[in-house]
């Protein structure tokens, strides 16, 4: 079967990424499952997994990349809406700027409201440094930490990230119990996680695990998806994966200020088929009960894992391509697509190549959605990578596997060492030879 | 008094009085020459050169590399230096006290093969190993010339084994012959490997830290060429085609240029099994097949690599080394190379024994040994534990 010209035939390197969102406005009851799905995004269905910070966070970076006005102001008004219920109000300066009374007056920026917070903020503040002077003169451990908690929580809720770090870090040295240092651990991490600082968050994932008593199975469950969401930004996706699939069932719906489970799955699942062989698929992911359960939240990404391990290559790039415009919209997700992408075609073509001695590459091509010359360039980058050992016969368009000659190999390795060695040996002897004279010169100046 | 040198000259016999002979040749080139005489005292000294007892020269060999240090700036003061070539190796030969010996005349027959481009007559004196060396300096040179005459005669990995050493002798201040030695260096490194390996550790500091400095046009065509795209080496080459004229690199440099399609091709054996003489020319970014066609063959008769080309398709097909390493030749080279090998070995160990019972050595190693109580490690001699 010949494959079809308009099929990708490279890496899928493209930032293509607009959907055409006709409806202006128009919602539609959609499952929870549709959001993260291949069909149109449905913006209200996606932001209602999320609370608190993230979800306006995720609401504006969608707004920001799509420049279709019906999805972006969709999104829009939704962050406003969760903004105020809130008190930060530069955020809520920003969200009003970005919708410029395109949703009419309700949508305006309220300067009212604005100034009313910014007035509780400051008496809030007040009280809270007059309750922690206090605390402080008493040098009670336990107020003093909360007093530090309590402020932390306060200038997070105002959206001034840098001070609330620092003061959660600083109850660092009033904690006396391992729950809270867990706490501190944990809202280190929710606010490492907005700033970007992924190191941190790895610092205490390591912290939160190592207080004497294990924490319940929730907070691991969190704890792992920290840790998974760090090396998955830091490149590392062998280990986000492992850490996302060891992630318990329980985490249910408690982590939504950060991720939701529908995120474990998509994160866990492209990770790991990207990075595992097909033992550790087959162990890890195939085989894993408790990451069934987060798979079944998002069935295409389980459906696309089944088909790699059963070889049904097409189909398996078929769902990736239909969930790629709604993974790039994902905060955490959007830079690693490209990569994750080409890592899984990739691996998808050296597992077809494997079990043959010779592979036509025009059927090869229909399996892979592409033409032959793409094909024949994929193979080419791969075989020069030493990722497949074999050759290609451009004339009959054939790929050959190629196994070395080993004996012929050794005899070459042998007698190259002996050239080798034979030069290092007289270059050596001479250097030798040259620094016994030097020696010889500045030895009689020495005794002299 | 070179009337009187040369009048006593003719009464004694070179072969006989050698060495007195020798004494009033030096006196004689100690001095001025004048054309006239010129071609009379090449003959004399070409003469005592080829009769003279080589025991009795040894004993001043100073005066011996006088002479004929004198006899090549002759030669090429005259524009005759084929004449000084033959001669020249003789002396070395008298001179020598063993074939590993570099003498001072090294370098200067190298560089009269040089000027009369008699490569081939350099051959024997380059194929022997050296490990005794009179003068650093003079090694400097010799391997210089000696990388320089291997690169006329295409004998790449040998330039390399010289220029390398050179390269990475020790030396507590930079030389001009270094550097230079250095940039050709790069150059034949790209031709034969491709690449410009790193300095290994036991490069001298000196060298490492000042080198590059002086041969950065060099350096930015090693980085173009790894790269593998022919016009970008091209700009590069144009860049800085004036330095390169200027040290006389222009012809390595043009080597190097058309060493890259050679590279190419060959990393296209890795991939292909077959591959058309149209994707040849695209992947190697050669104009028309036919020219990719001209380049294959050329490779293939020169045993680059193992291909067959088929004209009526256009294709051609690459082949993986013929060679089984069964034939009684192979055999034989292995052996020989085994018994080479264990010759050096051998000598490694003797030198290496040899150094441990170098008093200088010793008395270095005794010192850092004062800390242990004497009673427990008493190997080593008190008289050497002297500060």
């Amino acid at each position: 079967m010949d494959g079809d010209d308009e099929g990708v035939a490279g890496p899928m390197g493209d930032e293509a990424m607009f959907l055409n969102g006709g409806d202006d406005g128009h919602q539609q009851q959609r499952g929870i499952k549709a959001a993260m799905g291949g069909e149109q995004m449905d913006v209200e269905a996606y932001a209602s997994l999320y609370t608190g910070r993230t979800k306006v966070v995720r609401l504006l970076f969608i707004a920001d990349r799509f420049g279709n006005d019906g999805i972006q102001l969709e999104a829009l008004r939704l962050a406003y809406d969760e903004i105020k219920k809130g008190e930060d109000s530069r955020l809520y300066r920003e969200v009003a700027g970005k919708i410029a009374c395109r949703l009419g007056p309700q949508y305006a920026l309220d300067q009212a409201w604005a100034d009313a917070v910014a007035r509780r903020a400051e008496q809030r503040k007040d009280k809270l440094d007059n309750e922690l002077n206090v605390y402080r003169t008493n040098l009670i451990k336990e107020s003093i930490r909360m007093g530090y908690n309590d402020l932390g929580d306060f200038y997070y809720a105002h959206g001034q990230l840098g001070d609330a770090f620092k003061n959660y870090v600083r109850t660092r040295d009033y904690c006396t119990t391992s729950k809270h240092i867990i706490q501190m651990c944990l809202n280190v991490i929710l606010v490492s996680i907005e700033l970007g600082q992924f190191l941190h968050v790895s610092n205490y994932v390591g912290k939160a695990e190592q207080t004497p008593e294990s924490p319940d199975p929730i907070t691991v469950a969190k704890l792992r998806c920290a840790a998974g969401l760090a090396y998955m930004e830091a490149k590392k996706y062998k280990l986000a994966a492992r850490k996302f699939l060891e992630t318990g069932p329980e985490l249910g719906n408690n982590y939504t200020e950060v991720i939701a489970p529908q995120d474990v799955a998509t994160y866990g699942g492209l990770c790991a088929l990207a990075s595992f062989d097909r033992t550790e698929l087959k162990n890890k992911v195939i085989d894993n009960i408790n990451f069934r359960n987060f798979l079944e939240l998002v069935p295409e990404v389980r459906e696309l894992i089944h088909d790699f391990y059963a070889s049904r290559y097409a189909s398996c790039l078929e769902y990736l391509e239909n969930l790629k415009p709604n993974l790039l919209l994902d905060i955490h997700l959007h830079d690693h697509v490209g990569a994750l992408y080409t890592q899984i075609r990739h691996k998808a073509i050296i597992q077809y190549t494997h079990p043959f001695i010779s592979v036509d590459l025009h059927m090869m091509a229909g399996a892979f959605k592409t033409n032959v010359s793409g094909l024949e360039k994929e193979l080419k980058a791969l075989i020069t990578d030493n990722q497949i050992q074999a050759r290609i016969d451009s004339h009959n368009k054939i790929l050959y596997a190629r196994h070395a000659d080993q004996r012929n190999a050794t005899f070459q390795r042998v007698l190259l060492t002996g050239v080798e060695f034979e030069r290092d040996v007289r270059a050596m002897l001479l250097r030798a030879n040259l620094l016994k004279h030097e020696y010889n010169q500045r030895a009689p100046a020495r005794k002299a | 008094s070179q009337a009187l040198a040369s009048c006593l000259l003719e009464q004694l016999d070179p072969s006989k009085h050698s060495l007195g002979y020798l004494y009033l040749l030096e006196a004689y080139s100690s001095g001025p020459i004048l054309r006239e005489q010129a071609s009379g005292y090449l003959l004399t000294v070409v003469e005592f050169i080829n009769s003279c007892s080589a025991e009795q020269i040894r004993l001043t060999p100073d005066k011996f590399v006088s002479v004929c240090k004198s006899f090549k700036d002759q030669v090429m003061q005259l524009q005759v230096a084929i004449q000084g070539v033959a001669p020249l190796r003789t002396a070395i030969r008298k001179l020598q006290t063993s074939s590993e010996h570099l003498t001072t005349l090294h370098p200067d027959f190298l560089l009269l093969c040089l000027l009369s481009k008699c490569y081939k007559a350099a051959l024997s004196i380059l194929d022997d190993d050296i490990f005794e060396v009179d003068q650093p300096r003079d090694l400097f040179l010799y391997c210089y010339y000696g990388g320089m005459i291997n690169i006329g005669l295409k004998r790449f990995h040998k330039a390399l084994e010289c220029l390398h050493n050179v390269v990475t002798a020790p030396m507590t201040a930079l030389n001009a012959i270094a550097v230079e030695a250095f940039k050709k260096y790069i150059l034949v490194s790209l031709i034969h490997n491709g690449q410009v390996p790193s300095f290994p550790k036991y490069t001298s500091a000196t060298a490492q830290r000042n080198l590059k400095n002086y041969t950065q046009p060099y350096i930015d065509l090693a980085n173009c060429y790894v790269t593998g795209k022919f016009s970008e080496l091209e700009t590069s080459i144009q860049t800085n085609i004036e330095k390169f004229q200027a040290d006389n690199n222009l012809g390595l440099v043009k080597q190097v240029l058309s060493s890259l399609y050679k590279r190419n091709i060959q990393r296209l054996t890795q991939t292909y099994l077959t591959l058309s003489l149209q994707d040849i020319a695209g992947a190697v970014q050669l104009k028309t097949p036919r020219e990719a066609e001209m380049h294959v063959l050329r490779m293939i008769q020169d045993g680059e690599i193992f291909a067959t080309i088929n004209q009526k398709d256009g294709m051609v097909s690459f082949h993986e080394d013929p060679e089984q390493y069964k034939t009684c030749e192979m055999i034989e080279h292995i052996d020989s190379s085994i018994q080479r090998l264990m010759g050096l070995s051998k000598k490694l160990s003797s030198i290496d024994e040899h150094i441990s019972c170098d008093p200088a050595y010793l008395t270095k190693i005794s010192r850092e040994r004062q800390r242990f109580d004497f009673d427990d490690f008493d190997s080593v001699p008190h008289k050497f534990l002297q500060t």
